[in-house]
Order: C-alpha cells, then sequence, then structure tokens
C-alpha cells in the first residue's frame, strides 16, 4: 500500500468509527426542533448550528452519514452479488446464455443510468415513510447498478472456464454450481471485492443527486444528498460556510475510496 | 479488392446495427405499454371521483377506458398509434407526449452538444499538455483536480451554475469533463509508450508528425466508442442540471414526470432518449471501425 492509499484509508476508517459511535456523539435526536433558534450559528451546544426548522446540524451530519455509508456499501453489495452470479454463469457456460448476458449489459450500458432509476421511482410511490424510502433507494440502486460489473466479471470467468484445473475438475464429475463455488468463485474473489469498492462511491454520488432531486431518501431523516438540499439558497450558504461540511465530508469520501483502490484492480 | 470487402462488411454491420436498433424500439415500446398498462391505477380517472359529475358521465367516462382493456387489445392499439407518431398524452401536462418531446429535445440536444464540445477540447487540451509536459507537478495538480470534479455530485455542479450565473451546457462540461479527461490521458500515455512510437522519436520525428501519423490511427477507435458513451453521460447529467437550472429540456420534463408519477411521459421519454444514445453508440462504433479499416 502507497503512503497516499494508507491516508486515505486511515480517513474512512476513522469516518466509519465516528458513523458507528454517532449515537453516542449526537448532542440531540436529529429531528428534534429546537424552535426556539433556527438558522443559528455554531455553539457550545449546537457545534454546527441549526437547519431552519431549528433541528441540530451536527446530528443530522452524523445520522446522514451513517445513512449515506450504510445505504450505499448495501447497494454495492447487492449489486455485486448480482453481478457475480451472472457474471460468473455467463462466463463459465459460454454460448447463448452468455450472449444475452452480455448483449441485455450493454444495451442497459449505453442508456442514462438515472433515466432508468427515474422510471423505476416513478412506478413506486413517492409518500413513503422515510425507512421505506431508504429501503426503495437501496433496492434500486442495487437491481439496476450490476451492468458495469458483470461484464468485467464474465470476461474473467471465461478465463478461468478454459483453465487446466477446471477441466480436471469436469472430468471427475463436478456439478456445475459446485464448479462455480469451489472453483470459479474463489478464483475471481479479488475481482468481486474490487467491483464491489467501484460501486461504492458511485452510489453515494447517485444518492446525494436522487436525494437532491427529492426522489431519495425522504425527510426528517437525513443523507449527505438531504443535507445538500439547502444549497440552493446561496446567501444563506455564504453567510453560514459551515453549511457546507456535508459536502466536504462527501468528497473526502468519494476521493478517499477513489485513492484506496489498487490501481491494477481498476484496471482489471 | 481488400477495400471493397471492408466496404461491403462496414455496410453489412450498418444494417446489422439499424436491424437491431429497429427490434429494440419494438422491443422497448412493449415495454413502456407494459409498465403503463399495469401501473398502479391505470385506468381510473381522476374525474370519476369529482362529485360534479353525474353517473351517466363517469359510466361514459368508464366505457372509454374499458375500450382499450383487454390486453391484446391495448397493445394492439399502443403499436397502432405508435406507428402514426402518437405517444399517448401526459398523465401531469395533460398535453401529448409527442408535442412535448419536440419542444423539449432540441433545448437539451443543444445543451449535451455544446457541452460536450466543451468538455472534449478542454480534456483533449489537457491530456497534449500533460503528455508534453510529462512533469509530476502538473500530473498531480490535475489528478487532484479530476478527482475533485469525479466526487461532486452532478447536482451539487448544477447548484453552483445557478449561483455562478453559467450557461447549463457549462454544467455539462464540468460533469463530463473528468471521464473523459481520465480516459483520453491514459490512451496518450499507452499510445505514446508503443515501441513504433519510440523508435519514430529515435528517428528525429517532429511531435505533430508523431502525433498526426502514430499516435491518431492508434488512439481513435477507442476515442470514437468514448463519444458515444460520452452522450450516455450527458445526457445523465442533464437530469439533475436542467432540474435544478430551470431549463426547459429532457431531463426536467423526465424529473417532473418521476415526481408526478407520469408513468406514460416518463416511459417514453426514456425510450427515445434510449434510442438516441443507442443510435450516437452504433454511429460512433461504425465510425471506429471504418476509421481502424482505413489504417493500413
Amino acid at each position: 500500500m502507497k503512503p497516499l492509499q494508507k491516508v486515505a484509508a486511515s480517513i474512512l476508517v476513522a469516518i466509519f468509527v465516528l458513523m458507528v459511535l454517532a449515537t453516542f456523539l449526537l448532542p440531540a435526536h436529529y429531528a428534534r426542533q429546537f424552535r426556539d433558534i433556527p438558522n443559528a450559528g455554531p455553539s457550545g451546544a449546537h457545534p454546527l448550528g441549526t437547519d431552519a426548522l431549528g433541528r441540530d446540524s451536527l446530528s443530522r451530519l452524523l445520522y446522514g452519514t451513517r445513512v449515506s455509508l450504510l445505504l450505499a456499501p448495501a447497494a454495492a453489495l447487492l449489486s455485486t452479488l448480482i453481478a457475480a452470479l451472472l457474471g460468473s454463469v455467463a462466463g463459465l457456460l459460454g454460448g447463448w446464455f452468455e450472449r444475452v448476458v452480455l448483449a441485455a449489459t450493454d444495451l442497459s450500458l449505453a442508456l442514462p443510468w438515472l433515466f432508468l432509476l427515474l422510471v423505476v421511482r416513478a412506478m413506486l410511490p413517492l409518500d413513503v415513510p422515510p425507512l421505506v424510502s431508504v429501503v426503495i433507494a437501496f433496492l434500486m440502486m442495487g437491481l439496476l447498478g450490476w451492468q458495469a460489473s458483470v461484464r468485467v466479471i464474465c470476461a474473467s470467468a471465461r478465463g478461468v472456464r478454459d483453465s487446466d484445473f477446471l477441466l480436471l475438475a469436469r472430468s471427475s464429475g463436478c456439478k456445475p454450481a459446485r464448479l462455480l463455488l469451489r472453483h470459479v468463485a474463489p478464483n475471481l474473489r479479488p475481482l468481486f471485492y474490487a467491483q464491489f469498492f467501484i460501486s461504492i462511491p458511485l452510489f453515494i454520488l447517485t444518492e446525494a443527486n436522487l436525494s437532491i432531486l427529492g426522489l431519495g431518501v425522504m425527510e426528517p431523516m437525513p443523507s449527505w444528498g438531504n443535507l445538500m438540499r439547502g444549497f440552493e439558497d446561496f446567501s444563506m450558504l455564504s453567510a453560514n460556510p459551515w453549511r457546507l461540511v456535508p459536502l466536504v465530508l462527501l468528497v473526502i469520501v468519494v476521493m478517499c475510496f477513489q485513492l484506496v483502490l489498487p490501481t491494477q484492480e481498476v484496471a482489471q | 479488392m481488400t477495400a471493397t470487402n471492408t466496404s461491403a462488411n462496414l455496410l453489412r454491420l450498418g444494417l446489422r446495427r439499424l436491424l437491431f436498433l429497429v427490434c429494440l424500439g419494438l422491443a422497448g415500446a412493449l415495454v413502456s405499454a407494459t409498465l403503463v398498462r399495469f401501473a398502479p391505477g391505470y385506468g381510473v380517472e381522476e374525474r370519476e371521483l369529482d362529485p360534479r359529475w353525474n353517473a351517466s358521465s363517469v359510466e361514459a367516462l368508464r366505457q372509454k377506458q374499458a375500450l382499450h382493456q383487454g390486453l391484446p387489445s391495448f397493445y394492439f392499439h399502443y403499436l397502432l398509434a405508435l406507428a402514426h407518431g402518437d405517444l399517448g398524452e401526459s398523465d401531469s401536462l395533460k398535453r401529448p407526449v409527442r408535442d412535448l418531446l419536440r419542444q423539449r429535445l432540441p433545448v437539451t440536444a443543444s445543451s449535451v452538444v455544446r457541452g460536450l464540445g466543451v468538455a472534449w477540447l478542454a480534456a483533449a487540451l489537457l491530456a497534449s499538455l500533460g503528455i508534453a509536459s510529462r512533469g509530476w507537478f502538473f500530473a498531480a495538480s490535475t489528478t487532484a483536480f479530476n478527482s475533485l470534479l469525479l466526487s461532486l455530485p452532478s447536482a451539487v455542479v448544477a447548484m453552483l451554475a445557478v449561483h455562478l450565473r453559467t450557461p447549463v451546457f457549462c454544467a455539462i462540461a464540468v460533469v463530463v469533463f473528468p471521464r473523459l479527461y481520465s480516459y483520453i490521458r491514459n490512451l496518450l500515455v499507452r499510445s505514446y509508450d508503443q515501441p513504433h512510437v519510440l523508435a519514430a522519436r529515435a528517428r528525429g520525428l517532429g511531435s505533430l508528425a508523431i502525433f498526426f501519423r502514430h499516435v491518431l490511427p492508434l488512439a481513435a477507435p477507442p476515442l470514437l466508442a468514448l463519444l458515444g458513451v460520452s452522450f450516455a453521460i450527458s445526457f445523465g447529467a442533464a437530469i439533475p442540471i436542467e432540474a435544478l437550472c430551470d431549463s426547459p429540456g429532457m431531463g426536467q420534463l423526465a424529473w417532473q414526470a418521476a415526481l408526478s408519477r407520469d408513468l406514460p411521459l416518463i416511459v417514453n421519454v426514456t425510450l427515445v432518449v434510449s434510442l438516441v444514445m443507442l443510435a450516437a453508440n452504433s454511429l460512433a462504433n461504425l465510425a471506429g471501425r471504418t476509421f481502424a479499416g482505413s489504417v493500413p
């Protein structure tokens, strides 16, 4: 690991620890309103001030970090699992199944990703409880975000298909499911990890975009995207620059994820 | 003989792509029709709940809806209307989808084309400068800047564009630029490191001659493929940018349709955008193959 990657990994670990300990560090519940001090500046009781509804900004930031940093890896895990299954099976079986999977993948890769998300979001109810909106965002990103990974995994599985050890396993009567689980999957594991880590920053940014547009995580539950919705009021932002903290945190986390992944695995 | 074969192959490929696009359009239309047909609330008119309408009027409305309730009849009428260019009516805006698309598509197309032009120019220029200078400071600073731009959500770029009063195409360029720059830079570095380019340099060939004769033919096919992909990226970026910059384009239309759960509108917008994207990708691929075929 290069020094810069070590620094990035340390920052990520620190932010994750902060996220886990958020419950103990929160000055107040994220939805609690201090109605006598809306739009307050930083103070001892509220280190990042309060928002327009009088809610503690630090509490909302810490809880929002938890939502965004749990949602993106969970969606990345789901999409990587789908990609791993489809890509490995397509690569292992080859033939028409591989052609169909790759054609479907190419097709969906050519479509703008946000348009697809909007179509799916439009089919679901908008007026839902905040927790349901989190689940919807997670499922949408997880179920629609696997295409890029499938191509890479399928190409690698195709390489494994022609290997000697797989031929030996086949000749000794190994069933396809066992071939997949015992022989193909362990060889592709580094690739699965790489695809998982590549997907996380992408999903963090997607969640932010959707929430800013009012189609992601719903109020009063905070997420980084939700917290950035207030940026539209620039005069308020220039008077209270600490409101930019969610954006700074998001940029730092996404940059750290980009740095922490070994270059050769991204190239793969 | 070889040139004739190459042209025939390209023609065959072009026709195959066209057939693929037609089939895809048909499949997309059927999927769109299915989504509209099975969406919650299909066949229910809001006017049915209006107490000012009497029973016979409500019944007449229901009869009108019932006309296409059978599945085969629904698909038949949908495809028939589509063949005549009728994409249905928007539930929320109460206007024909075709008129809305005709009004909005040129706005987005103009922003996307201008944004892509600026992004490509900036990315190619910066990547070439990086190759020419080969200094660590330039490489480190451009990588850091690029990484910063890649880490910004498109919606935040759009809000910045609103505050700075910059046109929509500038925001699209800012979103697309970092993705283009990193790819173009890596491609040029790889092309310049090829043995035949090193040999040409050792023989004392000028920089321009090396670029146009040895580097560009190598880099052109993947760059043309990237052009197709960059269309998809910029159309995707157009949604938050047009929505937040209040630009009356396809992105804003899609966003409004999603917010008002207007399925006939959103699926048709997506269908049209998808077909435009696929046509752009196919053209870029064909151009890449033509270029690769013309290089000896």
